[in-house]
């Protein structure tokens, strides 16, 4: 199966990605060949098979930990790494135009 | 400048000749370390000194007390960048120290530094790394293997004493093996992923790389156990590792997979199949296995992990952290432009094949399926592991491939993890050991022992047998000894 260029877009928009003239050029194909690939999981019969939704054994985690208040970093740590800020909040471009 | 005359300087004197690169912090340290233990018996002025102070009272904290370490660029360290080999993440200074890190440093490690790696530890050559590849000690012209290739290549060149790495599918195990040290990814759940970097959250596992089996048996230890901050770190007792350790190869049932064996590049056959008749003449049985889901393991591996991946990187988003791209329009146009410069080209083909196999339509087709084959591949497993205690079989196709080699067609990279993929997925331990050079290539050739879920000592055991029959492997001829 091959993708399109146009589903190759559609695909960037959903995850967030602006591709360039490049990336526009090779994309399609290495993306059809991985997914060309992957796609012999279609050869097995799966059929009554659970998916694992856990890498754990249900034996092997831990109990839930009571719900309560514990020390966290505070609003000058976490916000120490933004690029952008403005008293105790992320600051980030214009949304509603 | 000598020891004596560098302390003779005054503070501000010794600044400046270290701002103009005429003394290194390290030959200052060890001058004031020299002085402290020449005069301190007459002095008394110190009442610790770090590490050696407990040393000479014998009061070591454990095996760690003092040893150079490094670590690989996934694990927070408070204040000290962490990049995760990404562009989107330069100049990143953590605001706490992750789990493990926090381990080594109450063992008292010396913690020197950060390591190479595939960016956002997707590779297995670490030439993905948006900080230039990082070579093999063994000839300089070959991958170190990926994405712990600074880990393994640290270790393998005797930068480091021992070194961690993570592995999501195979990357301690292979860059290991290419580098001719030993490695092991615990079993899901034995080291928290607290405060490292989430690739695929549900295969990710720290584990160590070092020079010997009961070095690397010594850094689990340490590393090891539950931590309430991670929701998957298992509650389990750690064994305790060093009491089995010298137990011997007699009587363990080896598994050998007869899908691992077909096809296998013959100098790399030939090295395994050598360490599998050692293992008989030490006493231990070798029993014929199947895990016929062995070829399904790639594709499974990359439509889930990507799945993961997709969702873990959304966090990059010029917002909170790392590299924002100024001059974009509205806030979609700063997410996409700040993605666009940031990501390399394994995370963004990542990303696109995640975002597609969760996307409406393709979900139960791409990633629902590939999550019941992951359930077909622990039950060939759980088949398995009830005719013999340990599987054992290669750690990868081919010995290090030269750099440049793959990096053209993702999808040959990937075949490289054919064998390491399946131990993740089906989130049991496995450990990579060296088992002689590869006969014409003349570098390591890799040995991969998987085990039950959290037998991880009996894979200590059956590496240490092997290791000692075997004797270490030469320094790397690659670099100067």
């Amino acid at each position: 199966m091959s993708l399109s260029l146009d589903e190759v877009r559609r695909i960037a928009a959903l995850a967030r990605l602006e591709l360039s003239p490049e990336e526009e050029a090779v994309l399609p194909g290495q993306l059809s060949a991985i997914l060309d690939y992957v796609r012999q999981l279609e050869e097995l019969d799966v059929s009554g098979v659970e998916p694992m939704t856990h890498a754990l054994a249900s034996g092997d985690a831990a109990p839930l930990r009571e719900d309560e208040v514990r020390p966290s970093l505070g609003p000058a740590e976490a916000l120490a790494a933004a690029p952008a800020r403005e008293g105790t909040w992320f600051k980030v471009p214009r949304i509603i135009e | 400048m000598s020891g004596g005359g560098l302390l003779q300087l005054s503070l501000l004197e010794l600044s400046e000749r270290l701002r103009a690169r005429e003394v290194s912090s390290r030959e200052a340290t060890l001058a004031a370390l020299g002085r402290i233990e020449a005069t301190d018996g007459k002095v008394g002025a110190f009442l610790a000194v770090t590490a050696d102070a407990r040393a000479a009272r014998g009061e070591r904290l454990g095996p760690l007390d003092g040893v150079p370490l490094a670590v690989k660029d996934i694990f927070l360290t408070k204040g000290v960048p962490t990049t995760a080999g990404s562009r989107i993440l330069e100049g990143y200074r953590p605001p706490y120290d992750a789990a493990v890190i926090e381990r080594l440093r109450g063992a008292g490690a010396v913690l020197l530094g950060k390591l190479n790696m595939d960016e956002f530890a997707m590779g297995s050559s670490n030439e993905n790394s948006a900080y230039g590849p990082c070579r093999n000690p063994w000839d300089l012209a070959r991958t170190p293997g990926g994405s712990s290739g600074g880990s393994a290549a640290a270790v393998a060149a005797r930068q480091c004493f021992g070194a961690l790495g993570t592995d999501t599918g195979g990357s301690i195990r292979e860059p290991a093996a290419f580098c001719g040290v030993v490695g092991i990814k615990p079993t899901y759940g034995r080291v928290s992923r607290y405060g490292v970097i989430a690739f695929a959250s549900s295969l990710d596992q720290v584990g160590p790389l070092a020079r010997t089996v009961a070095d690397a048996a010594a850094l689990l230890q340490v590393i090891a156990g539950r931590d309430e901050r991670d929701m998957t770190s298992s509650a389990r007792p750690v064994d305790d590792y060093r009491a089995t350790l010298e137990a011997g190869a007699k009587g363990l049932r080896i598994g050998v997979p007869r899908e691992w064996l077909e096809g296998l590049e013959p100098g790399v056959a030939a090295r395994v199949r050598e360490a599998l008749a050692t293992y008989e003449r030490l006493g231990a049985s070798l029993v014929d296995v199947s895990l016929p889901h062995t070829k399904y393991g790639i594709a499974a591996y990359y439509l889930i992990a990507p799945a993961e991946a997709s969702s873990n990187l959304a966090r990059y988003d010029g917002v909170r952290y790392g590299l924002r791209t100024a001059g974009a329009k509205g806030l979609r146009g700063m997410y996409a432009a700040t993605r666009r410069q940031g990501f390399g080209p394994e995370p963004k083909r990542r990303i696109m094949i995640g975002t597609y196999a969760l996307s409406a339509g393709y979900y139960d087709a791409y990633y629902l399926r590939a999550q019941k084959v992951r359930t077909l591949l622990r039950r060939d497993f759980d088949r398995a592991f009830e005719r013999c205690d340990v599987v054992a079989g290669p750690v990868t196709p081919t010995v290090a491939f030269r750099l440049g080699e793959k990096v053209d067609d993702p999808l040959q990279m990937y075949l490289a993890d054919v064998y390491t993929v399946t131990c993740n997925l089906a989130a049991l331990p496995g450990l990579a050991l060296p088992c002689g050079l590869h006969a014409r290539e003349g570098v390591p050739v890799g040995l991969q022992l998987l085990g039950r879920p959290f037998d991880e000592a009996t894979l200590f055991r059956a590496a240490r047998a092997l290791e000692r029959e075997q004797g270490p492997l030469p320094p790397p001829r690659g670099l100067p000894a």
